[in-house]
C-alpha cells in the first residue's frame, strides 16, 4: 500500500495536469451550455474532500471510524449558526468550522481511542448518533428541518453565489488539503503513523507516544471534514441533519473503500465513482440503488483494495510485462 | 403516575425482548465468524414484508408470522451460502462495503415487489383491545409480544446452554480454530446459525410490524440499536445480548417517557421541553459509551 505514496515527478506532473483540467471544467461546461453540472461538480469535489479526510484516518491511522459524519455535519452547522447570527464572513466562519470539528474530534478521539477493533467502530458511531439526535431535537437550530442559510458566505472580492467561483474555491480547498496530506505523510509524522498502523505494540515498545499520534491523526481528519462541511452547507445553503446521519458516515466509508483505503487519491476516486454512478444510473432506471449495490459487490470481490489500488496494480503489471528483465 | 410508570416499563420490556431477537443472531455472527453484517436489518425488513403479504393473502396473522419466519430463514441460508461465506476471511472494511451493498439491493428489491407505500399488518382481531390486570389496562397484543419474546429467549437459552448444537455454537464463539480442530463442521454450523438468526429477525419484524410501520428503511434504524445492544453485552455472548437488549429497551423507553417530566420539575418549562427529548434520544448511546469506557469489551466478554 505504501507504494501508492511514493513520490515521483511523473505522478506529481500528472496530478498538476489533472487539477489544471479540473480548473478548466466550468469554462468548458459554460461553453456547452451545461451550467447545471458546475454545481454537481462542486458537490463532487466537496464529497471528495470529506472522503479524503476519512481516508487519512482509516488508511493511515488504521482507525476504522464509523462516525465521520459528525465532523462533516458539525462544520456545516457551525457555518449555518454563524450565518443565523449575522456573521457571513468565510474568513471568520470557515476556520471556526474547522476548529469546532477539530475540537469535537479531540473529545471523541480521547474517549474512543481507548477501545479497538469493532468496539472502536461502534463507539465512534455512538458519538455520531448522539450528535445527530442532539441536533434533531434542538428546535433552536432547526430540528428535523435543518438550518437554512440566507445566502452563501462572503469571501473577500469573490462572489461565491456564482457557481463557477464556488467550484474553484472548493477545488482550491481540495488541492490544498491533498498537498498538505501528501506532505505530512512523507514527513516524520506520517512515517510514524504508518508504522503504528502496521504494528502498534512494536512502536509502543520503541517508546513512541502511540495514542498521541493516533489522536492527532484523528483530529486532522475531523478538522478537514469540518472544512468539507462548511463547503457543503454553502453549496446547498442548508445544514441538514441528514449530513449527521449514520448513513452519511457509511456512504463516506464506502467511498473510501471503493476508491482505495490508504491511497492518496482514494477518497477522490471513490467519491467521483459513487456520485457519477448515482447520477448516471438514475437517468436509466429508478431502481438504480440496486444496480449500485451490485456494482459495489463487484468491487468487493474483483478489486478488493479499491479502484485506485486496482488501477495502480494493473499499471505496474503492464510495466513489468514491457520490461521483463528489470 | 404508577400507571404511567408501569405501562412504560412494560413497553420497555417488550421492546427489549424484540431487540433481543435481532441481537441474538447478530452477536453470534459477529462472535463466531468475526463478521460485521450490516444487512441484518434488511432481513428484519424482509421478514416484516413477508408477514404482511402472507397475512393479507391468508387472512391469518399466525400464518403470516410462520411464513415470514420460514421464508426469511431460507433466504438467510441462501445469502450465507452465496455471498457472506466468501467474506469471513476478509477484513472488516470489505464486510462493511459488501453488506452495505446488500442493504441497497434488499431495499430496492422490496420496493420493486411491494412498492413505495408502507404496508399494513394488523394484529389478530381477538388481541386488538386492551386487557385489565389488577385495575391497570394494557394492550393485549403488546402482552403477546412480551410472552412470545420471553418464550423465544428462554428457548434460545436452553438450546444454547443445554444442547449439543448449543455447545458447538458456544465453542465456536470462544475459539473457532480449536472447535474446527475437534472435528466440528463450523461452516455448516454457521449456515444453520445464520438461518436461525434470520428467522428470529423475521419473527421480530412480524411482531413489531403492527406497532411500527412496515416500510423500506425500517431495518436501518433498528440495526444500529441491535449493534448498540451487542456491544454493550459483549460480542458473541447470548447472555450479554439478553441483558443488553433489556437494558437498552427499558432505558430508551423510560427515558423518553420520564426524562422530560423529570427535567420539568427543576428546570424552566422552555428549556426542559427542548432538552428532554434530546437527552432521552442520546441516553442509550451515552450508556454504550460509558460501558465501553469502563468495560472496553462489553459487560459479558465471550472470549476469555
Amino acid at each position: 500500500m505504501s507504494a501508492l505514496y511514493r513520490q515521483s515527478s511523473r505522478r506529481r506532473l500528472l496530478a498538476c495536469a489533472a487539477f489544471a483540467g479540473l480548473a478548466l471544467l466550468p469554462l468548458l461546461l459554460q461553453a456547452f451550455g451545461q451550467e447545471f453540472y458546475i454545481s454537481f461538480a462542486a458537490r463532487l469535489l466537496i464529497f471528495a474532500l470529506a472522503a479524503t479526510s476519512l481516508n487519512f484516518v482509516v488508511g493511515f491511522g488504521g482507525m476504522i471510524a464509523f462516525g465521520h459524519a459528525a465532523f462533516f455535519g458539525a462544520g456545516a452547522y457551525t457555518v449555518a449558526i454563524l450565518m443565523e447570527n449575522g456573521i457571513a464572513s468565510a474568513v471568520l466562519g470557515w476556520p471556526l468550522a474547522v476548529a469546532v470539528s477539530a475540537l469535537l474530534a479531540l473529545g471523541v478521539g480521547l474517549v474512543s481511542l481507548r477501545t479497538r477493533g469493532v468496539y472502536f467502530i461502534m463507539i465512534t458511531l455512538a458519538f455520531a448518533q448522539m450528535i445527530y439526535y442532539l441536533f434533531i431535537s434542538l428546535k433552536v437550530w432547526g430540528g428535523d428541518d435543518g438550518l437554512s442559510l440566507a445566502t452563501r458566505s462572503s469571501l473577500g472580492p469573490l462572489d461565491l453565489k456564482d457557481d463557477a467561483v464556488f467550484y474553484w474555491v472548493a477545488l482550491a480547498c481540495l488541492a490544498a488539503c491533498l498537498l498538505f496530506l501528501d506532505r505530512i505523510t512523507h514527513a516524520r509524522f506520517g512515517r510514524v503513523l504508518q508504522a503504528i498502523r502496521e504494528n502498534e505494540s512494536r512502536m509502543e515498545g520503541l517508546g513512541y507516544p502511540v495514542l498521541r499520534y493516533k489522536l492527532l491523526c484523528f483530529v486532522i481528519g475531523g478538522a478537514m471534514a469540518g472544512l468539507a462541511g462548511a463547503l457543503i452547507a454553502n453549496h446547498g445553503q442548508l445544514a441538514s441533519p441528514n449530513l449527521l446521519q449514520w448513513t452519511q458516515s457509511g456512504t463516506l466509508l464506502v467511498m473510501v473503500i471503493v476508491g482505495g483505503v490508504g491511497a492518496l487519491y482514494g477518497g477522490v476516486v471513490g467519491a467521483a465513482t459513487l456520485l457519477l454512478l448515482e447520477e448516471l444510473l438514475s437517468h436509466f432506471t429508478s431502481h438504480w440503488h440496486a444496480a449500485l449495490g451490485l456494482m459495489l459487490l463487484l468491487v468487493v470481490f474483483r478489486a478488493p483494495r479499491g479502484i485506485a489500488a486496482y488501477v495502480h496494480e494493473a499499471c505496474s503489471r503492464k510495466k513489468a510485462k514491457e520490461s521483463p528483465d528489470e | 403516575m404508577t400507571q404511567l410508570f408501569l405501562e412504560q416499563a412494560l413497553n420497555g420490556l417488550q421492546f427489549g425482548l424484540m431487540l433481543f431477537l435481532l441481537a441474538a443472531g447478530l452477536t453470534l455472527v459477529f462472535g463466531i465468524m468475526d463478521m460485521i453484517n450490516l444487512a441484518h436489518g434488511s432481513l428484519y425488513m424482509v421478514g416484516a414484508y413477508l408477514a404482511a403479504a402472507a397475512a393479507a393473502a391468508s387472512g391469518s396473522f399466525i400464518a403470516g408470522v410462520l411464513a415470514a419466519v420460514l421464508g426469511t430463514a431460507l433466504l438467510g441460508a441462501l445469502l450465507e451460502v452465496t455471498v457472506l461465506r466468501r467474506l469471513y476471511t476478509r477484513d472488516h472494511l470489505s464486510q462493511v462495503l459488501a453488506t452495505f451493498a446488500l442493504i441497497l439491493i434488499a431495499n430496492e428489491a422490496v420496493r420493486m415487489v411491494w412498492g413505495d407505500q408502507a404496508m399494513l399488518l394488523n394484529p389478530p382481531e381477538a388481541l386488538s383491545g386492551p386487557v385489565e390486570i389488577g385495575g391497570f389496562s394494557y394492550p393485549a397484543f403488546r402482552l403477546l409480544i412480551i410472552a412470545v419474546g420471553a418464550a423465544v429467549a428462554l428457548l434460545l437459552y436452553l438450546v444454547v446452554t443445554r444442547t449439543r448444537v448449543g455447545m458447538w455454537v458456544r465453542a465456536g464463539a470462544s475459539n473457532r480454530e480449536m472447535t474446527e480442530a475437534l472435528g466440528i463442521n463450523v461452516k455448516r454450523l454457521f449456515t444453520l446459525v445464520f438461518a436461525a438468526g434470520a428467522g428470529l429477525c423475521a419473527l421480530a419484524g412480524a411482531m413489531l410490524g403492527p406497532l411500527l410501520a412496515v416500510q423500506v428503511g425500517m431495518g436501518e434504524s433498528i440495526l444500529i440499536l441491535a449493534f448498540v445492544v451487542i456491544v454493550i453485552g459483549g460480542i458473541g455472548s447470548i447472555r450479554g445480548a439478553l441483558v443488553g437488549s433489556l437494558l437498552v429497551g427499558v432505558v430508551d423507553t423510560l427515558g423518553r417517557a420520564l426524562l422530560p417530566w423529570l427535567l420539568r420539575s427543576f428546570l424552566p418549562g422552555e428549556v426542559a421541553a427542548n432538552l428532554g427529548p434530546a437527552l432521552a434520544a442520546i441516553l442509550i448511546y451515552l450508556l454504550m459509551a460509558a460501558v465501553l469506557f469502563w468495560r472496553p469489551a462489553g459487560l459479558f466478554p465471550a472470549r476469555g
